[in-house]
């Protein structure tokens, strides 16, 4: 064995494992430097924390209504008010925010999911498989997703709020799909995949073990900017009252109430919109700070 | 390029029928018009209910497949069926479409032209004082969603009407006041009045999108040798930066802007709803909670051909600014 080849040798035996640790611990030492990294980690943490742990320190639950105060200002009894039914504002807003974050976190996670599968599948195999799926991304493209959603939402009642998750990701994934399919046409001519193809490893295998891997950095960034694109068209649907349904609360359904109100009651307005803006304020700094720590290139921080 | 286009125009096409069809069927399928005629008293009997719902080609027992038939059968002799009131669904429309082309054009333009300005100036003087605040500024916007943006528009707009101006300037709802006699310029400066707010929650996302494209892409662009060797020539840095960088630049965003102006066809549902402007997206909105399965059908048709357009539009540009294109 020659020289190169115990290096080789050496670097496939033992080297796998510590390689992929040591990358991961690259990327997370290069974000947590970055200033907006760090706050956006920090705010997203909070808001987190403040969405399931909130509800354990106020005395209201969102279905409760005081019948002792109908639109009161914020006062130590309701931090942020009542609405005109006496619910609190602060319990609701927090029940809002719980389903906003998680519907707009699974949502993104399964939208990346989908256009990895389909962009990777399609420019990995061509041919038919690349026709048949191509032609489905571009049909979802050119179908109103707004409509669809729409008319589908009397199904999405009372706690079938899994499938709007399902539907939200469906109409999110085509164009990562197709910079994804790209980038695997480009992938299949490198050496390993080459390599990996004569040792006669199956096409499926390829796919999960090779191309998907060398597109994680482009496919973490996708899932963080889909959770604010998400949590943005969930509000968006939930206001115009397609999204979640009543009697659960997202900050669609609470922004909506609120803005009718909003001139001579702020209170039910501004504490729900102000935290919406700053939580996928948030997680867009995560996504910007990510784009960078993955990007071998970027030298230049912010 | 002509048979390229030609292929593409085709592609589109196609996709453009299977999705309009596709939206038809779901529309059919999933709204109930007959929901319609259940809250009336008297309540009608259930034989005019089947009569008039047939004439309307709404009728669910009807099957499915005949009444596509139908208005696939209307629709390509320019027939887009009635609404469930029985008046011509293209006459309603082409009014809508009057009202939301003039917000969107107004929008898209003011939107992209401030970003790309933005942009290319945050680029050009890259992690200075305005770099910096655009790249905040554009952030902050791009968190907030556009409902949000319209509502503050309206709470800023009352409040500025009371404290600054001490009477109505900004007009907050609709496209003009309602039997207004003030002559010609009186009812343009009318119309105006009830534009701004509009258009600005419209361009003010556009902006903050076009500039971040186009601050990447003219950073990408200024380091090029073909850049420093313009000035080399003798080109002045203003002139290198207008002709060579900007231009290239200029291309991706082309396609990004094509494409946003066919998507806010149907897209400016939020600023036409939450401003009262009767336009294609209140409609679409409207239809849907009517069980207007015509109405419908008939925006996401044109929802796809302004998709088609879009598309059709970004080709062209990239060709106007890429020479490539045009020889390839």
């Amino acid at each position: 064995m020659t020289l190169s080849q115990e290096e080789l040798a050496e670097e496939l035996s033992d080297g796998a494992t510590t390689r992929v640790h040591s990358r991961l611990r690259v990327v997370a030492g290069r974000f947590f430097r970055s200033p907006q990294g760090i706050a956006g980690f920090a705010v997203l943490a909070a808001m987190f924390l403040l969405a399931f742990a909130g509800p354990l320190v106020t005395r209201w639950s969102y279905t409760d209504k005081d019948f002792t105060a109908f639109l009161q200002p914020p006062s130590p009894d309701h931090w942020f008010g009542t609405l005109q039914t006496g619910a609190d504002v602060f319990a609701l807003t927090l029940r809002g925010m719980q389903k906003s974050l998680v519907v707009g976190l699974l949502a993104a996670l399964v939208s990346t999911a989908l256009a990895a599968l389909v962009g990777a599948f399609a420019g990995y195999f061509l041919g038919w498989t690349d026709r048949v799926l191509s032609w489905t991304t571009d049909l979802l493209l050119v179908l109103p997703a707004f409509l669809v959603l729409a008319i589908m939402s009397p199904l999405f009642g009372a706690g079938q709020w899994a499938l709007f998750v399902v539907m939200l990701a469906l109409f999110l994934w085509m164009v990562t799909s197709k910079v994804v399919r790209g980038m695997t046409i480009s992938l299949k001519e490198r050496e390993f995949i080459q390599a990996a193809r004569y040792m006669g490893v199956p096409p499926v295998r390829i796919v999960f073990r090779h191309v998907l891997p060398n597109l994680s950095s482009l496919l973490v960034v996708d899932a963080t900017l889909n959770v604010s694109a998400a949590i943005l068209t969930e509000t968006s649907l939930s206001y115009f009252g397609f999204g979640i349904q009543p009697p659960d609360v997202s900050f669609g359904t609470l922004i909506a109430d609120g803005s009718r109100t909003a001139t001579y009651a702020p209170w039910t307005f501004w504490f729900v919109a102000g935290l919406l803006v700053v939580t996928v304020l948030a997680v867009n700094l995560v996504g910007d700070a990510l784009r960078d720590a993955f990007d071998p290139a970027a030298k230049r921080a912010r | 390029m002509a048979g390229f286009l030609v292929r593409r125009l085709l592609g589109y096409t196609v996709l453009v029928v299977v999705a309009a069809s596709l939206s038809y069927l779901l529309a059919a399928v999933a709204l109930d018009p007959r929901s319609n005629y259940a809250d009336r008293t008297p309540k009608p009997p259930p034989a005019v209910v089947d009569a008039q719902l047939a004439a309307l080609n709404l009728n669910d027992k009807v099957p499915l497949l005949q009444r596509y038939a139908t208005w696939a059968g209307g629709v390509v002799r320019g027939d887009f069926g009635r609404t469930i009131t029985g008046s011509p669904v293209g006459d309603d429309l082409r009014r809508r479409m009057g009202v939301t082309f003039r917000l969107v054009i107004l929008g898209v333009f003011f939107g992209s032209l401030i970003g790309v300005l933005a942009g290319a100036l945050a680029a050009v003087r890259q992690y200075r004082w305005f770099d910096r605040l655009s790249t905040g500024l554009s952030f902050v916007v791009l968190a907030v969603p556009v409902v949000v943006v319209a509502n503050m528009l309206i709470l800023l707009a009352s409040w500025a009407n009371e404290r600054v101006f001490g009477h109505q300037v900004l007009l907050v709802s609709g496209e003009y006041t309602d039997g207004l006699t003030a002559g010609f310029w009186g009812q343009a400066i009318d119309r105006v009045q009830h534009l701004v707010l509009p258009t600005v929650s419209l361009s003010i996302g556009l902006a903050a999108v076009f500039s971040r494209y186009q601050r990447n892409m003219m950073l990408d662009v200024l380091g090029a040798d073909y850049v420093r060797t313009a000035v080399a020539k003798g080109l002045s840095r203003r002139k290198a930066l207008l002709r060579h960088a900007l231009r290239t630049a200029l291309i991706p965003v082309a396609t990004y802007f094509a494409f946003t102006f066919g998507a806010l066809l149907t897209g400016a549902t939020f600023t036409e709803k939450i401003f009262g402007w009767h336009g294609l997206g209140e409609q679409l909105i409207n239809s849907i909670f009517s069980n207007d399965v015509n109405t419908v059908a008939a925006i996401s048709l044109l929802a796809g051909v302004a998709v088609l357009c879009a598309s059709l539009a970004a080709d062209l540009l990239h060709a106007a600014l890429d020479p490539r294109v045009r020889s390839a």
